[in-house]
């Protein structure tokens, strides 16, 4: 059997009514292991303004580089109480915050391992279908291998490594258009 | 490596393009840069599992959530979660929320003038079972004015939220209801190219659910991304 995937609709302008009970900005709890970050940003349209009615989604690995999902078999232990998922809604200025830890590296094809990077799905009122990108850390050695950010032509990597703003503060934005368009993937 | 599935890319016409003219809102909030086409990776193919410990037993009927009843036609909708190959997606998390009888949000950014309904929250989650059914009690949403273009109405709809088993099978869509006249003049339904990829939003009477004398039932059954082929498994013994 064989069908089609269903089609994609906007969340609209009242997402947060059926959204809001999973909000998670704390990403890894006190217990996680790993090199805490906090990451900030906004969410910005056309104009450069800000997006109020958005929504952020991450998905990352444990400082380990294990998945919490059964189809990561990498033999290392599953950390208890780590789950990996964020959603954060941007405020009515398009900024967006969240603390978690730094995930360790990653498989990616052929079994190469990946750069330390978060994946993220963006969710707005004007846009029919989420957005996928990342999130690559600053000054990591690994980053000039990473096979999926050197898929993104070489003028545009930077939009999607985060900008050291301190001890342990990262600022990454998500621009929709413009000379800085954050890179977005069809995976 | 251990087997590790890659996931279908969207046939033509099935989804919507970023830039719709016809809904306003898509002009400043589409990326004009071509998306980078990448391959699947564990980031992508892994996602988030939620169980039963993070719902409330109470949270898939919408119309239980206060002391009293909802105003509306109470309504029972359900359906069954299955991939591109037809297989179901068991234990996967749905979110819902929706405009209240009088087609009004208890939301402060929405302002049309109709009643809010203090025994309705309008928004419900569940997962599926191990069939990758599900089951929504709730009541029928009303249409509501947006400022989309001249007299803009949107049909009567509830947004659905679905995770799958991978982000990438992550999906956000809206239920539709039968016979609306609104839908052929409704932007957000018309963005999906392919008539029949449309019609597989609108729900069908399901008399087989009805609830004599209580609730009419509504099916809606959702397909998400599908692995593109038997995946290789070359590890024996998981
Ligand atoms: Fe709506």
């Amino acid at each position: 059997m064989s069908l089609y995937a269903s089609g994609s609709q906007t969340v609209g302008p009242y997402l947060h009514i059926g959204l809001t009970w999973l909000n998670t900005d704390r990403i890894a709890g006190p217990g996680v292991k790993g090199e805490r970050v906090t990451i900030h940003g906004r969410l910005l349209d056309g104009d450069g303004v800000g997006v109020g009615d958005g929504l952020v989604e991450i998905w990352q690995a444990s400082a380990t580089g294990k998945y919490a999902h059964p189809e990561d078999r990498q033999k290392k232990p599953l950390e208890k109480g780590f789950r990996g998922f964020g959603r954060i809604p941007t405020d009515a200025k398009g900024v967006f915050r969240f603390s978690t830890i730094k995930p360790g590296r990653v498989p990616g094809s052929g079994g190469k391992l990946q750069a330390p990077h978060l994946s993220v799905t963006v969710f707005m009122r004007g846009l029919l279908k989420q957005l996928s990108t990342r999130i690559y850390f600053p000054g990591d050695p690994a980053n000039v291998q990473d096979p999926i950010l050197k898929r993104v032509p070489a003028a545009r990597r930077a939009t999607l490594v985060a900008r050291p703003k301190g001890r342990g503060v990262l600022q990454w934005n998500i621009v929709l258009q413009g000379k800085v368009e954050t890179a977005f993937f069809d995976f | 490596m251990s087997k590790q599935y890659s996931y279908r890319r969207f046939h033509p016409g099935t989804q919507p393009a970023y830039d719709f003219p016809p809904y306003a809102s898509t002009a400043k909030r589409h990326p004009k840069q071509p998306l980078v086409i990448a391959p699947q990776t564990l980031s992508e193919i892994t996602g988030p599992v939620f169980g039963y410990g993070d719902l409330k037993p109470t949270d898939h009927d919408l119309t239980r959530q206060h002391k009293g009843e909802p105003i509306g036609e109470r309504i029972i909708c359900s359906g069954r979660v299955l991939d591109e190959n037809g297989k179901s997606v068991p234990h996967t998390l749905i979110e819902v929320w929706q405009a209240n009888a009088a087609g009004r949000y208890p939301h402060k950014s929405d302002r049309h003038d109709a009643p809010v309904d203090p025994n309705f929250s309008g928004a419900g989650r569940t997962l599926t079972d191990a069939e990758g059914r599900y089951r929504f009690i709730t009541i029928r949403p009303g249409e509501y004015p947006w400022r989309n273009h001249y007299n803009a109405w949107r049909p009567a709809h509830i947004h659905f939220s679905l995770f799958g088993r991978a982000f990438l099978t992550r999906l956000v869509t809206q239920m539709y209801f039968p016979g609306d006249p609104l839908l052929p003049y409704d932007p957000m339904y018309m963005s999906i190219p392919d008539e029949k990829a449309r019609l597989r939003l609108v729900s069908q009477l399901d008399w087989e659910n009805t609830v004599p004398e209580h609730a009419l039932a509504y099916r809606f059954d959702i397909v998400l991304r599908g692995s593109a082929a038997t995946p290789m498994d070359d590890s024996p013994g998981e």
